[in-house]
Formats: structure tokens, C-alpha cells, sequence
């Protein structure tokens, strides 16, 4: 069928153009590899040199009937020769495995765009599940764009009838076929992938095989299909000088803590209760047992956090992972670790909510519950990873702030940028800042629970197994010096207030926000947690275009940085902008008096795109 | 773990006023445990108490151990966190039949399950006490409490069914006026490796007083208990002329000298056997109730796998540091 010895590129006239930035997604049914393809040409890309911005986007089921609208699965990327910060606003190529994909993501696509299509999938079946009357790709409703039709579920089979396999494993490669006819789109090398698939199917020396077949036959196949008129280059990126690696954020949260555990000399321990999009986590930190890391999956929710309190009650970095539902069920258990003044990190990977609302999409709408989700005068620790990469600084932020101030800290990030992937420069753990737990050492005659230095207002850890410092701790209000139980009215207030006062004296110990591009002017843009990417690359073209606007991204939200109360006067608007009804923006109206903050929100379980957001910002000034 | 100090009952009192109703039963467990704990051959500090919510999980201020009072129903949560952090600790949970079995119930029968070496201790006075006198799991069809004042309708758990139904391997019913059987049986809890439940049969003397009169009176006790020992005929009643047989599917009692039951025609208690069937036959009988080591059935603890598999992974892992795992892999280099 193809040979690529006979049929070379100067058959025709080929285009190879130069580009700085593409933006691909690859759909199909849930079941049809899509994530994987993605994955694939994502690490490529990085390997590269490229800067790269992934962004799955899948159902909340797991096999969805075939070809079904609800069943669609994707994933977009963004690859540059330039920083790239985000996985893009409109596709330059729309990758479609069936009819359903095409129908439900054709709007993304660029004018003039790309569609690359498996025409096996459009038959009448797939066709009436997708609600088409006609045939997309026989009529004129794809006129604006360029298709390739390719029969990949054909081609794939015809390749691969010699190898001996079953029906089902060859229908399953025809995501490799396709992924290898975008690889020859962009010039792209085969070996990453073909090594990859060598080491993934290890024990399956003929799937790996078959998957690697398809891949160089997609690829050829590209090369000598005349529709193919154009292929892009994208060159290496200018990046940091550095070994790098791409990192999930999930990923790179669970090796932040990782990071933390052996900085700070101390045993990692995570009790945790599987809940989307936060799993990860536990799957990830499972595998390094090796480490002495201790993982326990718990019976729920609130076992997850239990355990994990009695962990730091024992002495280890103590950790527990949810979501917003899971981040509900563990609030008294907050409370709890909050008034024993014990460290602990509550991870809420969020997602759409209320109740289990969108457990796949992504939203920001756990903040007021992270900051006031409990009983009492409760005020805990709360930062915000924003990127795929930064959930590793600010896991191992997160685990300094819960040690060295001895208390709950809750790290928000969320599916956007728990799932999605960048290039992150590796940090060696000796090139991260010290950790100075306060665990009372062996010897030690005098021990008074609840005695605090006078710098941070934090008490010391005494831990079973110390002699001599045998000691109560609970959830009744205690003395302000022994920790005994004591119920008296003003050493209750005045327990209040030095629990309200360590949390708040932490901003002595946080950097101060900066603000990026403009430094006063027309507007401030305020983002906080994993938003960062769209509003960058936002606030960066309006600045190209000549406005003057500053981009203030908060990963530290209780307490605030410092000096944010001054930011505000040296622009004539303040926009915050959330993935909500508008949470920070409320909690900014209560404490910076007489400033007008406008607000800007999105609740439909989807990250801003950059386009949206320059819109708006065009329109406040 | 190992100890050579000689500790006294006073070592193990902590310098907090006891806060019971007078004439608890509280009381009674408390002195018990003080007593126990010298003779279990432990190290003052690695020995950790921790309770939930209600009357029984004050217990902890009133040690001078390491304790932490938590929150409702969670204690067997935070005790696994503590038990796996440090294995080497011997860690309590001190509960009641609302803690465990009715807020805790989840945390309670998966600890249970789980099997680690975590010792429970469950006071069961068949009713709420710190929140005055509500029904519990516990309590009887027909009782009459405050939130059940024309009696009460719900059926109650027995906890040791509840327990052998999660697969507890040690389980203890102990009444609460008995001091030198109390002290006994936390020190063979504490000995067995494994998860060790001991529900003590306590009286409220403010809510449910008299719940267990009829079988811990001490006019009527030797008739109303049967207390079984491993390897031992299930002999009881004032003259020891009473024994249980087992009747078909049925648990029946008998008097020896009548109608040719001997004293060997009389069942022997076996602990340690693994089908739990006559175990919970033991369990459910209402008269005589039995009390004692019910079941005592020794497997492998849930840290000990974990510490085993941990073992495994080490000596075959090529990975010593976090940087070894950073940077292996896909990585590569920007100049």
C-alpha cells in the first residue's frame, strides 16, 4: 500500500512553512486513546526544546457508548518557539476520529484551520449517533476549513493484517497511525514515541510492535498524501538554561512533597480517599515506597484526614488529597489539626462544584470554603499552585509554612493544572530552602504544650516516644500555656485571637506579590492560583498592542502578601478575575476598603481563554 | 518497646481532676488500666491513648501518657495514623458504643478489618451520656430515653456480632464492676498482636443505671455469666453444676448430674479457633451472658505487611533520593 521508496514528497509542491506557535487537539471517542496520542506528541514537542501547554479534557465516564456526543474525549496542546503559557484559544489542527468529535469541537478550529479526519467513522451509524443529516464531509459545511481525509481505520488494519493479531488490539492503534501522520505535519522525530511504546508494552513485545507499525505507516502515509500541501517547523524554544522534564501537576504536587519529606528529615505519610480530579496524587506518591513514604487509602474521606492528623500527631510530614466534596467532609477534622496546632496539608485539587457537580472540569470555587468551611474562629494556612510546574514549589511551600508555623495549610490547585503538563527545570533538593521542623528533641526535661516563640507565636512539637514529654492534646479549647483543658472565658478568647494572629504573621515569612508588565496605568489585572497562564498571555498582548496593564497572579491568599493593599492605586481600574461567581474579589471588598474592584467570572467548568479575556480587558479601559 | 523501669499504677495517673459522675463505672476502667499498664512491660512514652467524643473518651486527659482527645467517631482514624507513622507505640482507642458504633461505625469496622496492632476499648452503657440520655445503637427495643420517650424503636447491635463481622480476631467482654478482670484482659489485649477489642459492660448511673445489674449483681452474677477461658469447660452458675452444649445448630444450657450430662459432655472454649460460627453463638446468648476472651485468633498485622512489602521495594529499588528520581528518566537539557 505505501511505500515510501516509490512515493516521495516531489510529487507535487510542498510547502514547509515556519511557525512560532501551533495549537493541536486531538478527539475521538473515550475509549480511542486520545490522552495517550496527546501525551505522546506533547513530550515530543518538549523534548525538543519547545515550550509546551497541555490541556485534557475528558467525560466523567469511562467508556462512553461508542461514538456517542457525551462520550468525547480530548486533548489540546500548545507548542512554541516562544513561551507558551497556555494550551491555547483556537486549534490550528482539529484531529476527529469520528463524527461525534468533529461535531463537538469544530467551533475551537480556526478559519482556514486543519481537520484531520478518520473517514472509516463516518459512516451512518456514527453519523446518526452524532445527530448529522448529512454527511459533513460531503456536503460544503467544512468549506472554510482544509480536511484531510484519511481512511486511518482502514489503513491501519491493512498495515497491520501480517502481524497476527486480534481485531481489536489493530482497531486500537489506529490512534498511533494518526498520531504519526501529525508527527510528519510537523516535522517531528518518531524515536521518543517508539521507545516509549518499546518500554509500555515491555511484556507485549507484539503490541508494541503493531503501535510502532502504525506510527511509521501514519507517518508515511502523510508524506505521500497530496493533501498534505503544508508542514510547519516549529523551532526549539528559548528557555532557562537547565535539565528539564515535562510534568503533570498532580505529579509534580506529589514530588513536592516528596522534596519536602527529605529536606525537612522527616517521614512522608499521606492518608487519602480516591476522589477525581485529585487521585493522581495517591497514585503517584504509592509508587516511591522506597523512599519510606507512607501512603494509606482510607475507608473516606474523613479516615483519609484522621490518619493523617494521628501521622503529625506522631511525627511525619502528614498529608491528605481531595476535592471540594472530599474537602467538605474533612472540615471538622481541619478544625481539629487547626486547634491542636498540629502541621498538616490538605491538598483540594478543585473541580466544578456544587455537590459533585462537574467531577472532570475545572473551577475555582472552593476558596471561600477553604478559608471559612469550618466551625469556630478556624483560620488555617491557604496558598494556590498556578501552574503545572509551580504545584511543586508550592506543595514543598506548602509542607514549610505547615512545619515551621504548626499548623493546617491548604494547598488549592485544580483539573486544569492538575492535569495538564509543562516543561518544568528540575530543582535539586539540595537548591531548595532549609526546613526547620519544631520537634522537640530526645533529652529534653521540660515540655509545656502550648508555650510559643515569641517570633512566630508557634508552639513545639513533642511526639510519642520522647521520654518525659508525655502530654494531652484535643479539640476542647485548652490552657494557653500547659494545653490542658481549660473552658475559662478569656483564656478562650485570648486563644482565639493568638491562633488568628500566628496565621496572620506569616506574611513575615512569604514573598511579596509582584506585579508583572505594566507597573501602573490603565488596569490591574487580578488573578489568583490556575488562572495565571490564560491572564498572562492575556495582560502580555494588551501590553504588545500599547496598553498599559499589570498582571498580579496571588499564590498566597491567607494570609495575603504584605504589601498587596498598595498595588491598587497605581491604576486607574482593579479587575479580579476567577473561575467563579467571584470569591477573592468578595474577600479583597472586605478588606481594602475604598477601593472598586470589578470583577470578571467564568463558571462553565473551562479555563479562561486568552481571547476572551483580552475582550474584556479592551472593553475596561 | 522494651522496658526494665518498674513503673507503679501512679505513674500512669495524670495530674487532671477525674470529671465522671460519682459512682461510674469510668472510674473503675480507669484504676484498672493504671494497674495494667506496669505490668505490660512497655516505656512510659510509647505508650498513646486516644478517644473520640462522649464520657469514656475523657479518658485520655486522666493518663499521664502520651493522649489526644479528638473529634466524634474519628479516633480509630487517627490511631492508624499514629500506628503506622510508629509502629513501635502501643496505641488505645478509648470509646463508647455512640463513638464506635454509631458516628465511628465506618472508622470502627475498617480498623477492625484492617487488623493492625491497635488496642479498643469500648465503653457500652447502652445510651448517650455527655449529651444527657439519647438512645444508642446499643439500646434496647422499648427503652425509654430522651429522644425516646415512649420507648425506643430502633433495633440494637450486639458489638461483639458487629465485630466478628469485621473480621476482629480478638475480642473481650468484660464488665465494668470488675477491676482485677478488666486489668487482666487489657494485658492480654495488649499482648496480642492484632487489633483487640474490649467491650466493657458499663453502667450510667445517671442515664441507664442498672443496665447490666442483672447480670454484674453479685448475688446473681455466678448464675447470669458464663466467663470463658481458653481450654476450659463453659462451666458456671453458684454450684459450677451448669454448662453449655451445643444442641443440633443451637447453644443449650445443661445441669451435669441431670439426665446423664457429665462434666464432659460440656462444649470447651476454643479461642483461637478460626470460624468464628461458635464464637458468635457465644456472643449472642442472652442467658447466661458470656464474658471473658471470646476470640483470640492470631494473623498478620496490616503494618507489618506494609513494613514487609516496604522491605522489598527497598532492597530491589536502584532509587536513594528524590534528585535519583528527578532526574532519571525523560529529562533533557536546555543550554
Amino acid at each position: 500500500m505505501i511505500s515510501n521508496e516509490d512515493n516521495n514528497n516531489q510529487h507535487f509542491a510542498r510547502e514547509n512553512h515556519k511557525i512560532d506557535t501551533a495549537v493541536i487537539r486531538f478527539v475521538g471517542d473515550s475509549g480511542d486513546g486520545m490522552q495517550l496520542t496527546g501525551t505522546q506528541f506533547s513530550d515530543t514537542a518538549a523534548l525538543f526544546g519547545n515550550d509546551v501547554a497541555t490541556f485534557p479534557n475528558y467525560p466523567s465516564e469511562i467508556r462512553a457508548p461508542q461514538g456517542s456526543l457525551y462520550g468525547v474525549s480530548g486533548f489540546q496542546v500548545q507548542f512554541g518557539s516562544v513561551e507558551v503559557t497556555t494550551p491555547g484559544d483556537e486549534l490550528d489542527l482539529l484531529v476527529a476520529m469520528n463524527p461525534a468529535a468533529l461535531k463537538t469541537n469544530l467551533f475551537a478550529l480556526k478559519p482556514g484551520g486543519t481537520i484531520i479526519v478518520d473517514t472509516d467513522a463516518f459512516n451512518k451509524k456514527n453519523l446518526e449517533k452524532a445527530k448529522y443529516e448529512n454527511n459533513p464531509l460531503e456536503d460544503d459545511s467544512l468549506n472554510n476549513y482544509r480536511v484531510i481525509k484519511a481512511d486511518i481505520s482502514a489503513l491501519t488494519k491493512e498495515s497491520l493484517k501480517d502481524l497476527g493479531l486480534d481485531t481489536k488490539s489493530i482497531a486500537r492503534s489506529k490512534n498511533m497511525f494518526t498520531l504519526g501522520m501529525v508527527y510528519f505535519m510537523y516535522n517531528r522525530s518518531l524515536e521518543h514515541s517508539e521507545s516509549f511504546l518499546n518500554k509500555k508494552f515491555k511484556n507485549k513485545p507484539l503490541i508494541a510492535e503493531a503501535n510502532i507499525k502504525a506510527i511509521r505507516t501514519g507517518f508515511y502515509y502523510a508524506e505521500t498524501l497530496e493533501l498534505m500541501s503544508s508542514t510547519y517547523i516549529v523551532e526549539p524554544a528559548k528557555m532557562e538554561a537547565g535539565t528539564y522534564r515535562v510534568v503533570m501537576g498532580n505529579d509534580a504536587t506529589a514530588w513536592g512533597f516528596m522534596a519536602a519529606a527529605e529536606k525537612a528529615g522527616l517521614e512522608l505519610f499521606l492518608g487519602s480517599y480516591p476522589i477525581t480530579p485529585a487521585t493522581d496524587i495517591l497514585h503517584e506518591l504509592v509508587k516511591h515506597r522506597h523512599f519510606g513514604i507512607k501512603t494509606f487509602q482510607a475507608e473516606d474521606e474523613i479516615a483519609g484526614i484522621a490518619s493523617a492528623i494521628g501521622a503529625s500527631f506522631a511525627g511525619s510530614l502528614a498529608i491528605t488529597t481531595t476535592s471540594g466534596p472530599g474537602l467538605a467532609l474533612k472540615g471538622e477534622a481541619i478544625g481539629l489539626a487547626m486547634i491542636a496546632e498540629l502541621p498538616l496539608v490538605i491538598v483540594d485539587v478543585q473541580r466544578g462544584g456544587p455537590s459533585t457537580g462537574l467531577p472532570t472540569k475545572t473551577e475555582q470555587s472552593d476558596l471561600l470554603q477553604a478559608m471559612y468551611g469550618r466551625n469556630g474562629e478556624s483560620p488555617v494556612i491557604i496558598i494556590a499552585a498556578s501552574t503545572p510546574a509551580n504545584c511543586f514549589e508550592y506543595a514543598f511551600e506548602a509542607s514549610r509554612l505547615a512545619l515551621e508555623h504548626m499548623t493546617p495549610v491548604i494547598l488549592l490547585t485544580d483539573g486544569f493544572i492538575a492535569n495538564g503538563s509543562a516543561p518544568w527545570k528540575i530543582k535539586s533538593v539540595k537548591d531548595l530552602p532549609e526546613i526547620k521542623h519544631r520537634i522537640v528533641p530526645n533529652g529534653t526535661t521540660e515540655y509545656l504544650a502550648y508555650v510559643r516563640d515569641e517570633e512566630r507565636l508557634v508552639r513545639d512539637w513533642a511526639i510519642p516516644g520522647t521520654p518525659g514529654l508525655e502530654h494531652r492534646i484535643g479539640g476542647l479549647e485548652k490552657d494557653k500555656v500547659s494545653g490542658c483543658v481549660n473552658q475559662g472565658p478569656e483564656n478562650h478568647e485570648y486563644m482565639c485571637n493568638i491562633r488568628a494572629e500566628k496565621v496572620k504573621r506569616v506574611q513575615e515569612f512569604i514573598p511579596k506579590i509582584e506585579v508583572e508588565f505594566a507597573q501602573e496605568g490603565d488596569l490591574l489585572v487580578i488573578g489568583w492560583g490556575g488562572t495565571f497562564g490564560n491572564i498572562h498571555a492575556s495582560v502580555k498582548e494588551m501590553n504588545d498592542l500599547g496598553y498599559k496593564v499589570g498582571h498580579a497572579q496571588f499564590n498566597y491568599i491567607n494570609p495575603l502578601p504584605k504589601n498587596t493593599g498598595e498595588l491598587f492605586s497605581k491604576y486607574k481600574k482593579v479587575v479580579v478575575c476567577e473561575l467563579n461567581l467571584g470569591q477573592l474579589v468578595k474577600m479583597f471588598r472586605s478588606e481594602f476598603k475604598g477601593v472598586e474592584f470589578l470583577q470578571y467570572n467564568k463558571v462553565q467548568g473551562l479555563p479562561f481563554t486568552k481571547s476572551e479575556l483580552t475582550n474584556h480587558f479592551k472593553g475596561l479601559i | 518497646m522494651e522496658n526494665n523501669v518498674k513503673y507503679t499504677f501512679k505513674d500512669f495517673a495524670s495530674d487532671q481532676e477525674v470529671r465522671w459522675c460519682p459512682g461510674c463505672d469510668d472510674y473503675v476502667v480507669l484504676r484498672a488500666m493504671q494497674k495494667a499498664l506496669p505490668d505490660m512491660g512497655l516505656k512510659k512514652e510509647d505508650v498513646v491513648f486516644i478517644s473520640g467524643i462522649g464520657c469514656s473518651s475523657r479518658f485520655p486527659y486522666y493518663m499521664d501518657s502520651y493522649g489526644f482527645h479528638s473529634i466524634h467517631g474519628r479516633a480509630p482514624g487517627i490511631a492508624t495514623g499514629v500506628k503506622l507513622a510508629n509502629p513501635n507505640l502501643s496505641v488505645w482507642v478509648m470509646t463508647g458504643d455512640g463513638d464506635a458504633t454509631a458516628i465511628g461505625g465506618n472508622h470502627f469496622i475498617h480498623l477492625l478489618r484492617r487488623n493492625l496492632d491497635i488496642n479498643i476499648v469500648l465503653f457500652n452503657n447502652e445510651i448517650y451520656g455527655l449529651t444527657k440520655g439519647q438512645f444508642s445503637p446499643t439500646s434496647l427495643v422499648g427503652q425509654k430515653t430522651k429522644s425516646s420517650p415512649y420507648g425506643n424503636t430502633q433495633s440494637p447491635f450486639i458489638i461483639g456480632e458487629l465485630a466478628l463481622g469485621a473480621k476482629a480476631r480478638f475480642f473481650a467482654r468484660i464488665p465494668g464492676n470488675e477491676p482485677k478482670t478488666l486489668t487482666d484482659a487489657f494485658i492480654q489485649a495488649e499482648s496480642f498482636k492484632g487489633t483487640s477489642l474490649i467491650e466493657v459492660l458499663q453502667n450510667c448511673v445517671i442515664f441507664n443505671d442498672g443496665c447490666f445489674t442483672k447480670y454484674t449483681d453479685k448475688d446473681l452474677r455466678d448464675d447470669a455469666q458464663l466467663v470463658v477461658e481458653h481450654g476450659k469447660p463453659m462451666i458456671f452458675g453458684k454450684n459450677k453444676d451448669k454448662g453449655i452444649v451445643l444442641n443440633g445448630l443451637k447453644l443449650e444450657v445443661v445441669t451435669i448430674g441431670e439426665g446423664g450430662i457429665t462434666e464432659s459432655s460440656i462444649l470447651v472454649h476454643n479461642a483461637e479457633e478460626q470460624d468464628p460460627t461458635l464464637h458468635q453463638m457465644l456472643i449472642r446468648l442472652e442467658y447466661p451472658l458470656v464474658t471473658g476472651v471470646i476470640r483470640k485468633v492470631s494473623e498478620e498485622t496490616f503494618e507489618d505487611r506494609e513494613q514487609q512489602l516496604t522491605n522489598k521495594i527497598k532492597s530491589i529499588s536502584k532509587v536513594t533520593s528524590v534528585d535519583d528520581l528527578f532526574f532519571a528518566g525523560e529529562t533533557y537539557d536546555v543550554k
